[in-house]
């Protein structure tokens, strides 16, 4: 099953877009159900509507009842969730091939008949809120909230996707049911499909089963893009424990740009390698990259260290998240970090560094590509922040990228006043941290 | 509209006893492999007889140090060059550690499988554990346990562990504690390599596109020379009765917004006679759809948890049967008082026709799934090896599936669930 096939969209008359993929080597079949709607399509007051809403897909429609729905899955030996993201919102099930239609008619039906019941919401907001206190219990939480807050004043990534308890308290069924109506049309939704089974008879039931269903109105979006950085943010958030957590996050371009290829190495050399993989696949550790190395292995500063780069419609953040060696302190490890980063901006990375970046995101894509689940997933995604092209060519654009594209981006974004340096402090330690 | 059948391939070739190899080594592993000519990607994975159960009381986080150092240096290659090696082809390896068994997986482009199996013999036969790393790991592992302290989940399974496996290996936590981890030294790291690790009762799996001739080839010549003659003899360990009575612990952690609770006993191993009645049944009581009947009770209907479920964990000595719940500190009573209503109704009434059947489609049509990767595969082949469960295990499991009842179901449950005996753990903020 190649990786790089193209797969062109197929698009109905009410602007649903579908894309189909056959994969012969297991009798199964992965849906995917994308919408362009997140947490950046939420304003105060709202937020954690999305995911609300995503909790709500599972109520019901008139044509099946909660229970049935999550039963009759299950029975059939699939898997099934969904996800609520910055960008999209995507429902996936992936079952044997012979079973996938009671899944295709289950996602059509709930695309626009969902039940808001006032008693399902009642005791939902309650099942979200304890989901949100979860998340609570961990001190990178309560960092990841607050660095957010501080690295978009304007833009709606400035909230965590769960929202905040005091909306998750307020929002009522008229908001959910709006935001509902608003967002989860065939026009604002991707149908994406891979696995065993023949593209034209696909089609043709996908048409079935969507074409009726009307178009709605272009959503409105929240066009409040971010201005420029003047200088760094610090912050710091304390609580309870022993550990001290760095995250030092760098606004960066959307996954459409150009500069973001030679950011991907970027990350892979100083970071590590990440993948494309939401499912399975595994991932290749860090230890030879720049700041492991020196940060983790040569200067002892920190016990661990990894990075990432979100793939996003609008400019968003590198992250570099570390944990605090006990014997060290914030300012030593800052320090160290800024030493590997100014040492990229002075010099462009070894040829050598890039292949290597190269071989391992061919691994990556080798491994993720055993699951028709993650084939799926791909075409969906890309098509969020881009379109599929974007996940054909990945290969090709990060072996295009060169040592000095590599340079350039660690000048131009990873400066200190383009960034947020957010720290976790237990509250014995104090903020000195010594 | 009536439904569709989309398949295309009409049979699913599990894996068997005709396409899977068995052998062993020339000193004694057990060695498996299975053919997938249409990938490009090897998996290898395996286990050693050198789990947590054998760490010596004062020594506890021994055989998990142990594993988490054989990494960092072998008699001809440093921590960096082990990992440049992997690194620079995507590949990965790692060394784990269970209750009985120190485990290990890694994956590599196919063409880089040489690379990957010289990689995992010369860090399992040859490591020297240098003071500088291994150090430098102790730091990493106390850093692990302060987080640990920390973690509401971690804490209420420990106090879980402690309470359910009372003069039991079991009570342990194979990470330690910060004393144990702190009075470890390099010699009891390398007396415990000496010791435990070696090809006895070792097993080694491999799945990827290669013919079975080339691939034993390559397993004999980076593996099939290690010995180890002063190797310790797997343990056994006892069984473990149910509680006498119900007890109750809460492991107060200030300044969290919510409490993880679980609730239990012990459970089957996994060779009981009755495993897989008691597996079904799991599935019916919190795992079926939206966690089963406890995920209706205390999700669905009371909105009181966003997950609540409940699970089996069975190996080879005594295992668990529990639930499991995050909920706000005030309702975790509440949320008892409904798991414990379902656990009653549980081993009251056998379950329904219609739920038995939902959880065995369930069972048999999800096993494609599992093993759609190659690890998936070699993840597969090592449980039937280690519970020796035969090479067409599974081509027989829908069979064994089919064959159980609400009848022999509700005698699994009885068998070990009594809402009376129960293990009552959580942490959170002070109750």
């Amino acid at each position: 099953m190649s990786l790089l096939e193209t797969i062109p969209s197929v698009f109905l008359d009410n602007g649903l877009e579908i894309k189909l993929k056959e994969i012969r080597s297991a009798p199964l079949i992965s849906s995917w159900v994308w919408y362009r709607v997140g947490s950046r399509d939420e304003i105060p007051g709202k937020h954690g509507i999305s995911h609300w809403v995503e909790h709500m897909q599972f109520k019901g429609t008139e044509k099946i009842s909660p229970d049935e729905m999550e039963k009759s899955v299950a029975r059939s030996g699939g898997v099934w969730n969904a996800f609520t993201y910055l960008d999209w919102t995507t429902y996936f099930e992936t079952m044997p091939a012979d079973k996938i239609d009671l899944a295709l008619e289950l996602e059509a039906d709930r695309m626009v008949n969902t039940t808001y019941d006032e008693k399902e919401v009642d005791s939902e907001r309650t099942v979200v809120i304890s989901e949100r206190q979860g998340r609570e219990n961990s001190p990178g939480f309560w960092l990841s909230e607050a660095l957010h807050n501080a690295a978009f004043r304007i833009h709606p990534y400035n909230h965590v996707i769960i929202g905040d308890q005091v909306d998750l308290e307020s929002i009522q069924k008229e908001d959910l049911l709006g935001h509902y109506k608003t967002y989860y049309s065939p026009n604002n939704a991707v149908v994406a499909i891979a696995g065993d089974f023949e593209k034209d008879k696909m089609l043709q039931r996908i048409t079935e089963l969507y074409q009726d269903i009307p178009s709605g109105d272009d959503p409105p979006r929240v066009n409040r893009p971010e201005k420029a950085q003047r200088g760094e943010h610090r912050l710091t958030v304390e609580g309870p424990g022993e550990t001290v957590l760095g995250d030092v996050a760098y606004h960066t371009p959307s996954a459409s740009e150009p500069d973001f290829f030679p950011l991907l190495i970027l990350d892979s050399i100083l970071s590590g390698p990440q993948g494309l993989n939401m499912f399975g696949g595994g991932g290749i550790t860090n230890k030879t990259s720049r700041l492991y190395k020196r940060m983790v292995e040569d200067k002892e500063v920190v016990v661990d260290i990894h990075g990432g780069l979100p793939a996003t419609i609008d400019p968003y953040l590198y992250s570099l998240n570390f944990i605090l060696h006990p014997n060290s302190t914030t300012e030593d490890a800052l320090k160290i970090l800024d030493e590997e980063i100014q040492r990229l901006q002075d010099s462009p990375p070894q040829a050598d560094e890039i292949k290597r970046a190269v071989k391992q995101t061919q691994a990556l894509f080798a491994y993720g590509g055993e699951s028709i689940t993650n084939q799926a997933f791909w075409m969906g995604f890309s098509e969020m922040f881009a379109s599929y092209e974007w996940v054909t060519s990945y290969l090709d654009n990060i072996a295009a990228v060169t040592p000095d594209e590599v340079q350039q981006v660690a000048q131009q974004y990873l400066q200190p006043k383009n960034r947020i340096v957010g720290i976790y402090h237990p509250h014995k330690k104090g903020n000195s941290n010594q | 509209m009536t439904k569709q059948d989309f398949s295309t391939l009409k049979s699913n070739s599990l894996p068997g006893s005709d396409d899977i190899t068995r052998i062993q080594l020339k000193n004694g592993i057990t060695f498996l492999f299975r053919p997938n000519m249409s990938s490009m990607t090897a998996s290898i994975g395996g286990y050693i007889q050198a789990g947590s159960i054998y760490d010596p009381l004062e020594k506890l986080g021994l055989a998990d140090f142990t594993t988490s150092t054989l990494m960092r240096g072998t008699q001809t290659q440093s921590f960096q060059e082990i990992y440049d090696s992997l690194e620079s082809i995507g590949a990965s390896l790692g060394i784990g550690c269970g209750p009985h068994t120190s485990g290990f997986g890694g994956k590599a482009l196919a063409e880089d499988l040489p690379t990957l199996l010289n990689m995992l013999a010369d860090v399992l036969m040859n490591p020297v554990f240098p003071k500088k790393d291994i150090e430098r790991v102790r730091s990493q592992l106390l850093t692990g346990l302060d987080l640990r302290a920390q973690d509401t989940n971690s804490m209420a399974m420990l106090e879980f562990d402690k309470l359910l496996f009372k003069d039991h290996q079991y009570q342990y936590p194979s990470d330690g504690y910060i004393e144990t981890i702190q009075a470890l030294q390099v010699k009891d790291l390398a007396a415990f390599h000496q010791k435990h690790f070696g090809p006895k009762d070792m097993t080694l799996a491999i799945v990827g596109p290669f013919e079975s001739e080339s691939v034993i080839s390559l397993a004999e010549e980076h593996l099939g020379g290690w010995l180890n003659e002063v190797q310790a003899e797997a343990m056994k360990v006892p069984d473990m009765p149910s509680p006498e009575n119900s007890v109750q612990i809460h492991h107060a952690i200030a300044e969290k917004s919510q409490t993880d609770l679980v609730v239990g006993t012990i459970g089957p191993s996994r060779n009981w006679d009755g495993y897989y009645s008691a597996l079904l049944g799991n599935s019916v009581l919190g795992q079926f759809g939206m966690m089963g009947r406890i995920g209706d009770s205390v999700r669905n209907e009371a909105g009181l948890a966003y997950y609540a479920y409940s699970s089996l964990s069975a190996s080879i000595g005594p295992g668990q049967w529990m639930v499991s719940a995050g909920v706000a500190p005030e309702n975790r009573d509440k949320a008892l008082d409904l798991i414990k209503t379902e656990l009653r109704k549980f081993v009251d009434q056998p379950i329904t026709p219609e739920e038995l059947q939902d959880v065995q489609s369930n069972y048999i049509g999800k096993l494609p799934l599992s093993l759609e990767s190659n690890a998936g595969v070699a993840s597969a082949l090592l449980t039937m090896e280690q519970h020796q469960l035969g090479l067409d295990y599974l081509r027989n499991y829908e069979k064994m599936i089919r064959e159980i009842t609400p009848g022999t179901i509700l005698e699994a449950a009885r068998e070990f669930l009594d809402p009376d005996r129960l293990v009552i753990s959580s942490a959170g903020p002070e109750s």
